[in-house]
């Protein structure tokens, strides 16, 4: 499906982020490149993968030419980490580091990889943004704040590069079994699985697959679009 | 006409689809050569592979003729 196409996903190393690169693989991607503040983090069956340390707080100083030398097809914007506090007690530095990583990386990254879809007129970006940037949620301001901004700027970007077969759409999961909700305690799991009308959990693959359906011919009439991969959490 | 000339011109013909008769040394690219501002962006990535230098954005938003590219890349250009 993806023959001869070249992929880079941020966060390469998180639950959603390996299942977006397992399945790009197993779909005849050319080359994967990622991202990852811990090359540690790399487990074995990613070898596949290439993986580059970045600290996406600081992307603005690094030389991307010189880290990706290459030409990319489909951009996946998925890194992303949140630091949870009620609003009144959330310390300026967790605010300012969650718009840092999950949306001003993003205006980097993407400054260089449109460079390089424009020249050849074809790019599918894909961010992956969350439901809460829809609904809401206690404790996460920064967090829903940086993701519901995506939603503007995918919208802009579509607009502006549509004439030159660049796609830019945005996945907005719902509850994910990830490890951001292994965080949550069974209190917590029980009280979300019961807002949830398929009664489950999403799982990784499902955003994955949803991905690969944006970046493939399927979808090659859709630009500015979020599609919500829920489970019926919130109808949109 | 120079030789620096000669090859913006062929970059803008190549671009823009548009006739070499037409161009004149002071049409502006989007207003008299139908370009639109990605093409003026296009422009200038063309412009930079085929002189290699970089042109920066603050340069690069005021190269809106083909004169103007040619001033710019006779003095900033290997």
């Amino acid at each position: 499906m993806f023959k001869d196409k070249n992929l880079l996903v941020t966060g390469g190393t998180g639950s959603i982020g390996s299942s977006i690169c397992n399945y790009f693989n197993n779909n005849g991607c050319k080359d994967i490149y990622s991202t990852t503040t811990n090359l540690n983090k790399v487990r074995d069956d990613q070898a596949y993968i290439k993986f580059k340390e970045i600290n996406l707080n600081n992307i603005e100083n690094i030389n991307l030419d010189e880290l990706f030398d290459i030409d990319i097809d489909f951009l996946v914007l998925n890194a992303g980490l949140n630091k949870d506090n009620i609003f009144l007690r959330m310390s300026s530095e967790d605010w300012n580091s969650v718009i840092n990583v999950n949306l001003n990386s993003s205006f980097h990254l993407l400054k260089y990889c449109v460079k390089k879809m424009v020249k050849k007129k074809f790019g599918r970006i894909v961010f992956i943004s969350s439901v809460v940037a829809y609904t809401g949620n206690p404790g996460q301001a920064n967090y829903t704040a940086s993701k519901a901004a995506i939603s503007g700027l995918v919208k802009s970007l579509a607009l502006e590069l549509s004439s030159r077969n660049i796609t830019v759409n945005s996945i907005a999961p719902g509850f994910i079994s990830s490890n951001m909700t292994d965080k949550l305690n069974d209190d917590q799991k029980n009280a979300i699985l019961g807002r949830i009308p398929m009664k489950k959990l999403g799982n990784s693959d499902d955003i994955a697959k949803a991905v690969g359906f944006l970046c493939s011919e399927n979808a090659n009439y859709i630009t500015g679009q979020t599609l919500h991969v829920n489970g019926g959490l919130a109808l949109i | 006409m120079s030789d620096i000339e000669e090859r913006v011109k062929k970059i803008v013909v190549e671009h823009l689809g548009v006739e070499e008769a037409k161009i004149q040394s002071d049409s502006k690219f989007i207003d008299d050569l139908g370009a639109d501002s990605l093409d003026t962006v296009e422009l200038v990535m063309a412009f930079e592979e085929e002189f290699g230098c970089e042109i920066p954005d603050d340069a690069a938003e005021k190269i809106v003729t083909l004169k103007d590219a040619v001033t710019y890349l006779s003095a900033n250009s290997n």
